[in-house]
């Protein structure tokens, strides 16, 4: 409890995919990078995820999609995040996509990033201290 | 913060989650923040959940909760995780288990990392069962591994402490680490669908014969099945019973009384810590004397008494 701030994440799954290896991956590579990762486990709603989200009280939510339902499940995230009042949590992700869906999704604020398979995981950690820290500038 | 404090008191999530992280952080409004909170709790029974990893606590905290919200009260959860000692990072999946309760108005779960300093968990923790009394859960339950000194102290803040138990697996009861088995108001022997929790029940009732119960309570040891919640109710009665038996012998003012007691001399205890430190630190004095006991001048406690002499 030295008074530093710790970066918080949640690493949520949403849908009906049964895959959580990745997203597994993912939280435990958060965690050696400092993080403290909270982890909610398969077949996570929307509701479920945001409410987690605040009474976690994260930085970031990071989406584990697989399941080609990106486009509807980020902007609704999204949504319920800022009608909680919640607009200063981080949402990116992660998933197979085309990327067209990428691009749409970023340009319509629906995701601040989105990474696709292959991305090395220390990049998504990179990414989020400094998103974390531009936020908090 | 202000506008944060408010929130709790009306029960708003956000808020409550916010001041939890302050809290957590150590963060500079703490002090100021848990004073206007202080009046507004005492309220929550607080019930400690411990035992070796993946015996089960968090799968009990959520068969528990269940219960617990048909009996209408609402539940506070803080599910404490180990963090690592050189990341400070922490993996936190003590919510997979109690998804159900996810949508629930009535449950507020909050996953914690141990962080760095020693006490420093036990402090933070009192302080966030706190937050959770003010927001108005009516029970707080706080799941925590049994592992370290500091993880067994978090145990101080309950008014009634499980202690899970597991059949195979190690624990045996000579091997359970010194000081788990003290702390027990109810042994819960969890996965009894696996062979062998009838014989971790003898032996702990052969433990709890030979030892004395002085305060009048012999914690029972009750055998449970999340998954089919087999043991659950019964387990709900022995938490009630142990209550009913802490108000009847006057043993639960008295409880608490010495906790708050203990959490006044602590505090006291950190706030002069930290002065010594700094005025020490800041005397020119110490180096001197440091040099004098390296060259053995003089041995430590004559160089501390020099510097107590001296005035702090
Ligand atoms: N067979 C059996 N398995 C159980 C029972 N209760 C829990 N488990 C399993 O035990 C494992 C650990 O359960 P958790 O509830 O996460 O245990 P925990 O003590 O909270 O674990 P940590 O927080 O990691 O220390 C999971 O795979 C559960 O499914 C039970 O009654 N019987
Ligand atoms: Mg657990």
């Amino acid at each position: 409890m030295s008074g530093e701030k710790k970066i918080r994440v949640l690493v949520a799954k949403p849908g009906l995919d049964g895959h959580d290896r990745g997203a597994k991956v993912v939280a435990r590579a958060l965690r050696d990078a400092g993080m403290e990762v909270i982890y909610s486990g398969l077949h996570q709603t929307p509701e479920q995820i945001v409410e987690a989200a605040i009474q976690e009280d994260v930085d970031v939510v990071g989406l584990s999609v697989l399941s080609g339902a990106q486009l509807t499940i980020f902007p609704r995230v999204r949504n319920l995040l800022d009608e909680n009042n919640a607009q200063d949590i981080i949402l990116m992700g992660g998933g197979t996509m085309p990327a067209d869906d990428v691009q749409e999704l970023k340009r319509n604020g629906s995701a601040a990033e989105i990474f696709t398979p292959g991305t090395p995981v220390e990049k998504i950690g990179n990414w989020i201290k400094e998103a974390v820290a531009g936020r908090d500038a | 913060m202000e506008k944060y404090v408010q929130g709790i008191l009306a029960g708003d999530k956000r808020s409550t989650a916010k001041i939890i992280s302050l809290v957590e952080n150590d963060g500079p409004e703490k002090k100021r923040v848990l004073s206007q909170l202080y009046p507004h709790t005492g309220k929550a029974y607080i019930i400690g959940v411990t035992g070796s990893p993946g015996a089960g606590k968090s799968s009990l905290t959520d068969c528990l909760t269940k219960q617990i919200r048909k009996q209408g009260l609402t539940v506070g959860i803080i599910a404490v995780d180990p963090s690592s000692p050189f990341t400070g990072g922490a993996l936190l999946g003590d919510r997979i288990r109690m998804q159900d309760h996810a949508l629930d108005k009535g449950v507020f779960i909050r996953s914690m990392g141990t962080r760095g300093s020693l006490g420093g968990l036990a402090r933070a923790t009192k302080e966030v069962v706190r937050v959770l009394d003010a927001y108005g859960s009516d029970v707080v339950i706080v799941e925590t591994v049994g592992v370290g000194q500091s993880e067994l102290d978090i145990m101080d803040v309950a008014d009634t402490t499980l202690v899970v138990l597991t059949p195979g697996a190690g624990d045996h009861v000579q091997t359970i680490k010194a000081g788990i088995m003290e702390i027990a108001d109810i042994f819960v022997v969890n996965k009894a669908d696996l062979d062998g929790a009838d014989k971790v029940k003898t032996e702990v009732e052969g433990m709890l014969d030979l030892s004395c119960h002085g305060n009048g309570w012999r914690p029972p040891v009750l055998l449970t099945i999340t998954r089919t919640e087999q043991g659950i109710t019964d387990l709900i009665d022995a938490i009630n019973r142990h209550k009913a038996h802490l108000e009847s012998t006057g043993s639960f003012q008295q409880a608490r009384k010495e906790r708050l007691r203990t959490e006044v001399l602590e505090v006291v205890e950190h706030v002069l810590r930290a002065r010594i430190h700094k005025s020490v630190e800041a005397s020119q004095d110490i180096a001197r004397l440091v040099a004098k006991v390296e060259n053995r001048e003089v041995d430590p406690y004559v160089a501390a008494e020099e510097i107590i002499s001296v005035g702090i």
